[in-house]
């Protein structure tokens, strides 16, 4: 099973499903303009996928926070300063405004785990792969 | 624009400051916060040769601190606000009529507008010798480099004494420096008492008796009545009233302050009775072009006030006033007071001594714990005042109540008793009773939030209402009362770690233990409800990683761990992440220093010494932590565990091996103890320290567990902390062989582990086991509850299964998946963590500033900071 996100154009593979372990999360670079996204699988086999900015630290971090739930809703602890997130609606469940002033609200990613005829694509050459080989 | 340019600009006014004292600098500061500052000229006239310090804490020149670190002027304020100070040119004369003041160089210089803000001169009683070598005052930098240099002289000569003449605030904050110089100390204070002014005749007593426990000798009742000079004119002693002469090398005058008013006095200003240039609620002399805020003022009230506090708030009145916004003014302070003197607690609130008509007096008094507390309580019930020696925690309980003036609804006894006043305080408050000063929270608003907006939790509370958002203090009390209303609502308040456990961590542990329950699926399936969340997760992997001592990345636990468990590394503000490898007992080799510099030298990271005798390494990226500990564990180092709630360092000194006064071995047994309970995970970090002598370099007793030679064994020590809250250790056992003190650690250690609560660290366990220390005692050494034998076996599965975190997970394939920046392009730097350089090293790149991603690693070795090399 491949997992994809939707950038909000198209379905993008990002990784194999087997690459996720329930409970925790990964940072993803979504391309074209390298968002970072972090992606999550919970006990159940849910998938999640937010930003992986906290808007409380500015420092893209989210991705290795902790999976949870708050009065039954699946919620994402940030590791920085350990405010909790709606993994639902992505709203903030401890302060409504960050420290800029901006509303605490996670972009939330439209992903899904795609069968594998469709893993195809993932295998396509990943521009990240090759970005890196002209770095090195 | 508005102006014609054909108008000449206006002149601007000019505003001269006589004094850069700590008053003078807030004047500054909040002048150039008024509208329109920028119309006048500032002119500061300093006495002194430097820029406004900090002399509340001038002591702390004696603790290793600079002057530098104690200036109150930020670099580039002056500029920034066109303020010229010239330092060490006192104004000398005040000529009204023509609006000019004189200096000492000569100048002339015309005001609009004067501010004096002279502050105070030390009392020197007019006794004969006053102005002998080795005579001192105790007000600037430069007395107390002058009284070191006289101190460190008779220290060296051999021994020496210094005096105080003066035992109220000032006084005993002079002792405690010259004590710290090495000085046999002696204090002589005219009045019967201590802190005559803050404290009653029971509290000076009790301060007395910590203060000589200290080794500083009191003298009370005693004037100065003459200084005794030797051949050379030098202090040679101190004559008393009473016809003694105690032989003294330097003497230090600290009998109280009188305003530094001359310059009103000499210009025809008029002056109080007892000093002071007389000023109105908004600081005006007699003079409206003239001002005058501080110690050298006489307030509106009639006072003169001698704390810092009360002339901030004047200097803020004199620079709303000449910006001609005159607020509210100033019409007096509180005075109430709360300090640590020669680490005594003191504090005394409202009217402490009970002047009011018909005030009486409730009394606590534990000679034995060195506690005192007294409250006044007025003829209408109300808490007018009071005094606390030893003990200060309830002082913002009882001054907000003493403030709101109204009759108690508590016993007073209650509020004085030791167990009565924890538990009475924050119901005892009434509702305009001020519970988070930084954003002016009552207890009123407090108690509405949880009953009329439905808040839930502290944590709900906090978000409606900002209490305990400021500087954190008041959320202990915050905590209190919130629990409080809302069990009086009728909502359940339990002990349970979270929403998804009912039972306390030390329950938990209990259930894993007899059930052998080894995830925390399982657990939470069977004992609690829901997902979990980010405190009973990494709570769990604790005590799983405590009883079953798995490697904490295997499996399920994986998922469990906070964030930096998770990458054995420690999380810093950027999102880039700290190393910090073992080091036990802070020893360690050439070769080990060498190839830590190298390995940091090769990743370009930032290093920085800890306070555990260890090396952090920051900057590292995700991807880059395998690398760098592969690197690490081959040059023979292994997880510090900085990361983790288990032990961290076991810190020494030299000890017996090299050092002069060393009586037994600290550098080998705190080797020992760190291997034996390194990777142990507990409810909160662990960290301790072994001393080789009873002068104590280690600071042992500020640790979980600290360990101190004696020449007889060793004594250990129990539940120290440092940081916010310290506590100095408890004296568990004395006199202990190697293999009893090792059996005893192991016990207590296991004790704390299974019945802590979640982040409680030993010393507030240690404050609320049941029985205390006793009980302690009777646990690990008489085996009271008959658990020794289980508490050693699991101690002993502990050391026999301990494998280093990092050279396991380097070792496994699995567990390094997880090292990724990006599960899609792996290798890749986060691209948000940026550095700059700073001082030859790197530190984070702050929002506005264009920084650097820290490249990968290449196989080469090149010298010299990485980014140096990349710096545009």
């Amino acid at each position: 099973m491949t997992v994809e996100i939707h950038d909000g154009t198209r379905w993008q593979p990002v990784c194999s499903l087997d690459d996720l372990q329930p409970g925790r999360g990964v940072a993803v670079l979504l391309p074209p303009a390298d968002t970072q996204v972090a992606l999550f699988l919970d006990r159940s086999g849910a998938l999640y996928a937010v930003d992986n900015r906290d808007p409380f630290s500015g420092a893209h971090v989210l991705s290795r926070g902790l999976l949870g739930s708050r009065s039954g809703r699946p919620t994402l602890a940030s590791p920085m300063y350990k405010q909790t997130f709606d993994l639902i609606d992505g709203r903030c469940l401890d302060e409504d405004t960050a420290p800029d002033g901006t509303p605490a609200v996670l972009r939330r990613w439209p992903v899904r785990a795609a069968a594998a005829d469709c893993a195809a694509a993932a295998d396509s050459p990943n521009p990240r792969n090759s970005r890196k080989e002209e770095r090195a | 624009m508005t102006s014609h340019p054909a108008e000449p600009p206006e002149p601007p006014l000019d505003l001269v400051l006589v004094g850069h004292g700590m008053v003078g600098q807030r004047f500054l500061e909040a002048w150039t916060e008024q509208p329109g500052a920028r119309r006048r000229r500032v002119t500061v006239l300093a006495e002194e040769p430097r820029p406004a310090y900090d002399r509340v804490h001038l002591s702390s020149l004696f603790d290793g601190r600079t002057p530098e670190d104690l200036t109150l002027c930020p670099p580039g304020f002056l500029a920034e606000h066109g303020i010229e100070l010239r330092l060490g040119d006192p104004v000398t004369a005040v000529d009204r009529a023509a609006r000019t003041v004189t200096t000492r160089s000569g100048a002339r210089l015309r005001y609009d507008d004067l501010v004096l803000a002279t502050g105070s001169a030390p009392f020197v009683p007019p006794v004969p010798g006053r102005d002998a070598a080795g005579c001192h005052v105790y007000r600037t930098v430069e007395d107390l480099d002058a009284i070191r240099a006289d101190a460190t002289r008779a220290v060296v000569a051999g021994g020496g004494t210094g005096i105080v003449v003066g035992g109220g605030l000032l006084g005993l904050e002079a002792a405690g420096a010259l004590r710290a110089t090495g000085l046999t100390t002696h204090v002589v204070e005219f009045a019967p008492r201590l802190m005559a002014v803050q404290v009653d005749e029971g509290g000076g007593r009790l301060l007395r008796r910590r203060i000589e426990e200290l080794g500083v000798t009191v003298h009370t009742a005693a004037a100065a009545s003459g200084v005794a000079t030797g051949p050379d004119g030098a202090v040679r002693g101190l004559l008393l009233s009473d016809g003694r002469e105690l032989a003294a090398d330097l003497v230090v005058f600290s009998a109280g302050v009188r305003p530094r008013d001359r310059l009103a006095r000499d210009c025809g200003l008029a002056v109080g009775p007892r000093g002071g240039i007389v000023v109105d609620e908004h600081c005006r002399t007699e003079d409206p072009a003239v001002l005058a805020i501080g110690e050298c003022a006489q307030a509106a009230d009639g006072r003169v006030y001698g704390l810092v506090a009360p002339g901030y708030q004047m200097a803020e009145t004199a620079a709303r006033a000449l910006a001609g916004r005159p607020g509210p003014g100033f019409t007096g302070a509180d005075t109430s007071t709360r300090l640590k003197l020669l680490g005594v607690d003191v504090a005394s609130f409202g009217d402490p001594h009970g002047t009011a008509e018909g005030a009486l007096d409730v009394l606590y008094s534990d000679g034995r714990l060195g506690v005192y507390r007294k409250l006044v309580i007025g003829a209408d019930g109300a808490l007018r005042g009071g005094v606390l020696v030893g003990d200060t925690d309830a002082y913002g309980t009882l001054r907000a109540l003493a403030t709101a003036g109204r009759p108690l609804t508590v016993p007073p006894e209650q509020l004085v008793l030791p167990a009565g006043s924890a538990a009475a305080g924050p119901i005892a408050l009434p509702d305009d009773a001020v519970l988070c000063s930084c954003h002016n929270v009552t207890q009123g608003a407090v108690r509405a939030a949880v009953h009329e907006q439905g808040c839930e939790s502290v944590a709900a509370v906090r978000k409606c209402t900002r209490a305990g958002t400021g500087c954190g203090s008041c959320l202990k009390q915050l905590t209190t009362v919130v629990t409080e209303e809302l069990a009086a609502t009728g909502a359940e308040v339990g002990t349970g770690l979270c929403e998804h456990f009912p039972q306390s961590r030390a329950e938990l542990y209990e259930i894993v233990l007899v059930t052998g329950i080894t995830t925390f699926s399982a657990l939470v399936d069977r004992h609690g409800t829901g997902e979990g969340c980010d405190i009973c997760k990494p709570t769990v992997a604790s005590i799983l990683a405590s009883l079953s001592n798995g490697h904490i990345l295997d499996g399920e636990q994986a998922a469990l761990q906070d964030s930096n468990d998770h990458f054995l590394a420690n999380l810093q503000r950027n999102g880039s992440y700290s190393v910090v490898p073992r080091v036990p007992g802070g020893e360690i080799t050439p070769d080990g220093l060498i190839a830590i510099g190298e390995v940091a030298r090769d990743f370009g990271l930032y290093t920085k010494i800890t306070g555990g005798q260890r090396i952090d390494l920051f900057g590292a990226g995700v991807d880059q932590l395998p690398a760098i500990w592969a690197r690490l564990v081959e040059a023979g180092f292994e997880s510090g565990h900085a990361y983790g709630k288990a032990l961290r360092t076991v810190k020494s000194c030299v000890g017996e091996t090299w050092c002069r006064y060393g009586v037994q071995d600290s550098v080998g047994l705190a080797i020992e103890l760190e291997l034996r309970y390194r990777g142990l995970r507990s409810p909160h970090k662990l960290k301790s320290a072994v001393s080789g002598c009873a002068r104590e370099c280690a600071e042992a007793r500020s640790k979980d567990f600290g360990i101190i030679a004696t020449s007889a064994g060793w004594n250990l020590y129990v539940g120290g902390n440092g940081g916010t809250t310290p506590r100095h250790a408890d004296l568990l056992a004395a006199d202990l062989d190697r293999e009893t003190l090792i059996r005893t650690v192991d016990r207590y250690l296991m004790f704390y582990i299974r019945t802590a609560d979640r982040l409680e660290r030993t010393s507030v366990w240690l404050e609320r086991l049941d029985g205390g220390l006793d009980h302690l005692r009777a646990v690990v050494l008489d085996d009271a509850l008959g658990i020794a034998a289980e508490l050693d076996a699991l101690m002993a599965r502990h050391i026999d299964s301990y494998q280093d975190e990092w050279a396991a997970t380097l070792a496994d394939p699995d567990r390094l998946r997880r090292f990724a920046s990006f599960v899609n392009a792996p290798g890749t730097p986060d691209p948000a963590v940026t550095f700059v350089p700073e001082r030859g090293q790197i530190r984070p790149a702050r929002p506005d500033e264009d920084g650097h991603v820290l490249p990968a690693p290449a196989p080469v070795l090149v010298a010299g900071p990485r980014l140096e090399v990349l710096a545009k």
